[in-house]
């Protein structure tokens, strides 16, 4: 037996892409777990409207709309990491940009959303119903607005031509966050608007 | 002190406080969170001499409730989250690693933001002893008691606090979980890992899946203090908090008692002289305590109403956890079996871990016969029994470790003779403090009581307790003279001192920054331990001449020339994880003065923190660019 | 039947001493050390002592546990022995001895031990499953039937509020006590509690484990008691949730009574105390007026029968609970005890307390909200010493 050891360049260098590719899964697992309590908290309380109003006050068409722009949002993101690996800057700037627009419009919906809401008397602070719904909705909305001031980032980037660049943050872990944030809302949109009615 | 390699390629160690507050090495890294650990252990263990001191008669008068009720709140709330779960980490950071023969960990700038907002998230805790109180409704500050008071801002502290620590430690997870599946040295198969390396990858997972839960609670505790929501209070269930709590509060069981288990695994072995019996069984072991930790939060509530169907079958699941646990234990002592066992420090700490943790296990054990918790739980009886598995599991693997990699750390022993009377004093303080509270939890003292009356037969073994207590105490303050004088004049140790059996023994003591001169190729299970021995025909083991700790020689590589791309990329310092982790403890402030003037604070560290992450994520990872 | 209780259940509480080369003579004095100590952990522990001990039970419920207990004992015992045993064994037997330089055969493992071990101890463990499931069953059932003496129970920050909802008297009011609770011998008793703030627990160990007492949720405890207890020796219960700022004295008695006795204990109770007219009571009566802000009481009068102080209820889950603001003091006199179970009803006691109640007990009154319910203590009236001689006239002649 004879101890052994490699030459240094072979596998000191490890390829840092899938080290942040899994790092980015274990944390989005970890977002399930918030995302899950969240949603069970809402189920929970569902149903505890103390008199106020409830789920009938949900405008579904609208949602369904804003629903369906956060969607479209998801393909242009696709669009956006095959024009990054493709190494195709112009591409990946313009679709960079109109999923950041999609992801805007969609926070601009649950601006109005929330705004109609208070109207109605629905607040935070109204009921059991009230808090859970805002919570939920609110964090995944924070998660929108992350994502879109990290596409923004990106886009920045691609002007001063650093996009391809090995840094911290890159397009394609952008993505996959943009994903998961997206499918977190089917969920959230059929648990909570969906399966009231 | 390895070949001729040319100085000039290799990383210098870099000196100067900047270089702490800026660095990025894991070890230093792990260093800096086992100094901020132990002294947060002083201030909690001093806690619990006032709480002790308070009960060593009926009635007393030493401390107020109020004063109490703070007092072993924030002695739960640091002895877990601010001590044991750092210390652990410590362990993780540093030689995770050097067990998989990596040069860092996959992130080594979030590894330093993580050890600053822990830092940040300690320092914010402590504060609040001076700033309005602290923390005063329990480490698991049940709803609505802890939404109630809302003139106060010491819950606030509370959930700001656990959630800034929660956010630390799934960082610190997520690039745990990174570095061991992504930068394992050739050959270095998962089933070949160290099994404290193993346990941290459970505890990383267990982390991960854990905290965001308790994070929720955390939240809607916060929003239920200051903006009016109903989640606890109002409209709302008490047990929802429960539930969320020992959703994280169960496996977090796990967290502090996984990797003193890794810790005890990596010992035994070494000090037997034999391979750890039935390394396969330890680790999935360990991967199943894992999994059922996540099965059984609810043991935690058998008087909280859940319904006889339900504690029947959380009851159930509890006594399952433990048939792995016991599987570990036997495999402990089948290690042993056969073996040499050298009664060095660091096995006789690991023998006492086995011992008693074998009784904090059992009365776990009455604990999941339901009707029997219905009269234990939150009595002494609890008290006795997690301090046998945290303290007498936990605290004595971690010392164990303390005193097994101490000359890993600085190249020289601890101090054998205050070695032995830490040890002697504190298995003898232990037991007296810990096990009469089983005495005293059966005969009815509730646990979290500033007072007691007389007449109901508590007094005698409150006051073993309390003797106790200052016995444990007066063992560490032996502890912390040893560390503190061993460091520059302990006994020299060497690269190996201990005829170690993975891969940190194979290089200096301290090791240089970057690790390993070479990236190793690994063969074996223990494969610092295979380059030195083979085995006979009987099994037995057999040195082999050429080979000694730490000075290894190549002996079939020769002067190839490998060494010219020895250019290392060892990561650059970096002071934007201070930065960013100074933002977010600033936030955490304004939080908890918030609504109102909190604000502006808040608005304030938004402003760091974003300074920080950019300036971060836009940096260059190593100084000098070299992209393939 | 009880199993014969183990000759100790605290041997695992005792450390043995671990054998090491260089310190044998210090180990020898261990050894001394740990066998008196193990002695006295015999002797202090063979069964339980104080009143208000899990091991001396008073009931059956709390026996059918305390069998459970000692049943998972002396398994946990067994298994401890073998396992120290086992781990001694291996440590001592396998040390490495001075001259000895032959090296250990390197085993690695031994799957079918590995099985085994897996196995057993699972084993062990199915075999208390069903005891410790049908454990679950008995204690937990809700008492039910025309025989069970219905009580509710409401926790308050920090004291104990009992409605014996069935107890109805001539003027169709119920029978409300605080902090000492009276109960028949031999008779199921069926606590239905809730909290109106914050988490409790109720426990009176000689006669069953604690169950939480939790706001908006309804929860229920069995009661059933073998013997009367003298008048002077009830059976002390606690609040073993943590509560707040004087969890440690959210104490509570447990009164069992014969029949008979207990009949006229309620007789008693369901009679409204008489205003007093003369004297230093009559004094203490006019000063009762600052009282009743947040205490209550029936009393009868030259009005004839009224309810003075204000009287609130809750309603959880259908169930409604009486729920005053503080404890209702219509036969104070007749308590063993005040402040939550915590104080001897004396004279002097009681003058320590209207003199500042914080002083005896930790509370929060600058805290109270009293149009929302909330009280977080009594307040520190300044009463003058005239005041307090006659309020202790008044309360304890309201037997």
């Amino acid at each position: 037996m004879t101890s052994q050891s490699a030459p240094v360049e072979v596998h000191d260098h490890h390829d840092i892409k899938p080290i942040r590719k899994a790092a980015m899964w274990v944390f989005l697992g970890s977002e399930c777990m918030f995302f899950g309590s969240m949603i069970a908290t809402f189920l929970l309380y569902r149903n505890e409207t103390a008199d106020g109003p409830g789920a009938e006050i949900f405008d579904i068409p609208f949602t369904s709309a804003s629903s369906f722009i956060l969607l479209m949002s998801s393909l242009t993101m696709v669009l956006a990491h095959n024009a990054f690996e493709n190494r195709d800057p112009r591409a990946t700037r313009i679709w960079l940009l109109a999923t950041a627009m999609l992801g805007t419009t969609f926070l601009a919906g649950q601006v109005f959303e929330f705004t109609e809401f208070v109207h109605k008397g629905l607040t935070l602070s109204t009921s059991s119903f009230g808090s859970a719904f805002y919570m939920l909705t609110g964090f995944h909305g924070a998660h929108v607005a992350i994502g879109v001031l990290m596409l923004m980032t990106m886009f920045y980037l691609s002007f001063s031509g650093r996009l391809f660049d090995d840094r911290g943050l890159n397009v394609e872990l952008v993505g996959l966050y943009w994903h998961f944030v997206d499918i977190v809302w089917i969920v959230i949109f059929t648990v909570v608007y969906l399966l009231q009615v | 002190m390895v070949l001729d390699t040319s100085k000039d390629l290799v990383p210098a160690q870099p000196t100067g406080i900047w270089s702490w507050i800026t660095t990025v090495d894991h070890k230093r890294i792990g260093m800096m969170y086992g100094v901020t650990a132990l002294v947060a252990f002083f201030i909690a263990g001093l806690e619990a001499l006032f709480i002790r001191l308070q009960l060593a008669t009926p009635n007393g008068t030493i401390l107020s409730a109020d004063a109490y009720n703070q007092l072993f709140t924030m002695h739960g709330l640091t002895m877990l989250l601010v001590v044991v779960m750092p210390v652990g980490a410590a362990f993780m950071n540093y030689f995770i690693p050097l067990h998989i023969g990596a040069r860092d960990v996959a992130f080594p700038r979030a590894n330093a933001f993580s050890y600053w907002l822990f830092l940040g998230a300690t320092i914010m805790l402590l504060s609040s002893f001076v700033l309005g109180g602290a923390p005063d409704g329990g480490w698991f500050g049940y709803a609505p008691l802890s939404t109630q008071l809302e003139e106060f801002v010491r819950m606030d502290y509370y959930a700001i606090g656990a959630q800034l620590l929660g956010i630390a430690s799934i960082m610190a997870s997520a690039n745990f979980i990174a570095t061991v599946f992504t930068m394992r040295a050739p050959g270095m198969t998962l089933m070949r890992i160290p099994v404290f390396t193993w346990m941290a990858v459970v505890v990383s997972f267990l982390l991960i899946f854990s905290l965001p839960i308790f994070g929720v609670g955390l939240f809607q505790m916060y929003f239920d203090r200051n903006f009016g929501t109903q989640f606890f209070s109002g409209g709302g269930d008490p047990l929802l908090w429960q539930h969320l709590f020992w959703l994280f509060g169960h496996p977090e069981v796990y967290v502090l008692i996984l990797p003193a288990m890794g810790i005890v695994s990596e010992i035994i072995p070494v000090f037997s002289r034999k391979p750890l019996f039935g390394y396969p069984f330890v680790v999935f072991s360990g991967i199943a305590i894992g999994f059922m930790g996540f099965g059984v939060w609810a043991h935690h509530m058998y008087t909280a109403g859940l319904g006889p169907v339900a504690e029947a079958g959380f009851g159930i699941a509890t006594m399952l956890i433990a048939v792995p646990t016991g599987v570990k234990i036997f495999n402990w002592i089948g290690t042993m079996w056969g073996g040499k066992v050298r009664f060095e420090l660091p096995m006789l700490f690991s023998i006492g871990f086995v011992s008693l943790f074998v009784i904090g296990g059992l009365s776990g054990v009455t604990h999941s016969v339901v009707p029997s918790d219905y009269q234990q739980h939150d009595s002494y009886y609890v008290v006795a029994h997690f301090h046998y598995v945290l303290f007498g599991g936990g605290v004595f693997g971690f010392v164990a470790g303390a005193y097994y990699w101490f000359p890993k750390w600085t190249g020289r022993f601890l101090d054998k003779r205050m070695g032995l009377w830490h040890f002697w004093l504190m298995l003898l303080g232990f037991n007296l403090t810990f096990a009469p509270m089983h005495i005293l939890g059966l005969n009815g003292m509730p646990r979290r009581t500033y007072r007691y009356g007389e007449g109901l037969g508590w007094e005698f073994w409150n006051q073993v307790a309390t003797v106790g207590s200052f016995i444990i105490g007066v063992s560490f303050l032996i502890f912390a003279w040893n560390l503190i004088k061993s460091r520059k004049n302990g006994v020299e140790a060497g690269p190996d001192p201990w005829d170690g059996r993975t891969l940190e023994w194979s290089i200096s003591s301290p090791p240089p920054v970057h690790n390993f001169d070479e990236i190793p190729i690994v063969e074996h299970v223990d494969d610092f331990w295979h380059r030195k021995y083979a085995t006979d025909e009987e099994g037995r083991a057999v040195r082999m001449t050429d080979v000694t700790g730490g000075t290894l020689v190549e002996t079939d590589t020769g002067g190839d020339g490998s060494h010219e791309e020895e250019d290392m990329h060892m990561p650059s310092p970096s002071y934007y994880p201070l930065v960013a982790a100074t933002g977010i403890t600033t936030v955490g402030y304004g939080l908890i003065y918030a609504p109102g003037a909190g604000w502006v604070v808040a608005g304030i560290g938004t402003l760091i923190t974003m300074w920080g992450v950019f300036g971060w994520s836009l940096e260059p990872v190593t100084r000098d660019e070299h992209h393939d | 039947m009880p199993l014969a209780r183990p000759p100790s259940h605290d041997c695992s509480k005792v450390k043995r001493p671990h054998k090491s080369r260089d310190t044998r003579t210090r180990l020898a004095r261990f050894r001394v050390a740990s066998l008196v100590a193990a002695l006295a952990v015999v002797l202090a522990s063979c069964s339980g002592s104080g009143p208000q001990t899990a091991l001396n039970p008073e009931g059956p419920i709390a026996r059918t546990i305390d069998d459970l207990w000692q049943l998972v004992f002396i398994l946990a015992t067994v298994v401890f022995v073998i396992v120290q045993v086992g781990l001694f064994y291996a440590v001592f037997r396998y040390r490495a001895r001075k001259n000895d330089d032959t090296e250990p055969v390197q085993v690695h493992g031994n799957t079918p031990i590995e099985i085994l071990w897996t196995i057993i101890p699972a084993l062990i463990l199915a075999s208390i499953g069903y005891p410790i499931v049908k454990g679950i069953f008995d204690v937990r059932a809700v008492a039910e039937g025309p025989d069970v003496l219905q009580v509710q129970v409401t926790g308050h920050q920090w004291w104990w509020e009992f409605e014996y909802i069935d107890l109805v008297g001539p003027d169709g009011r119920t029978l409300v006590t605080a902090n000492e609770l009276y109960i028949p011998e031999d008779t199921e008793v069926n606590l239905t509690m809730t909290s109106s703030a914050v988490i409790h627990s109720f426990w009176v160990p000689v006669l069953n484990g604690k169950r939480d007492v939790v706001p908006n949720r309804v929860s229920n405890l069995t009661l059933i008691a073998d013997n009367p207890t003298p008048p002077d020796q009830p059976h002390p219960g606690q609040c073993a949730e943590y509560c707040g700022l004087a969890h440690a004295d959210m104490r509570f008695k447990v009164h069992v009574r014969n029949q008979a006795d207990f009949d006229a204990w309620v007789e008693d109770q369901l009679t409204p105390a008489v205003v007093p007219t003369e004297g230093a009571a009559a004094a203490g009566f006019e000063a009762f007026n600052t009282c009743v802000a947040c205490h209550n009481a029936t009393v009868s009068g030259p009005d004839g029968i009224e309810d003075i102080g204000p009287v609130r209820t809750i309603e959880v889950d259908g169930v409604t609970f009486t729920s005053s603001l503080a404890p209702n003091l219509a036969h104070f006199g007749s308590r063993g005890t005040f402040g939550a179970g915590t104080f001897e009803n004396t004279r002097e006691h009681l003058a320590q307390w209207l003199a500042n109640p914080a002083d005896l007990k930790p509370m929060l009154p600058e805290l109270n909200d009293i149009p929302n319910g909330r009280i977080l203590g009594m307040p520190n009236f300044n009463l003058s010493e005239d005041d307090i001689n006659n309020l202790i006239a008044l309360l304890e002649g309201w037997k």
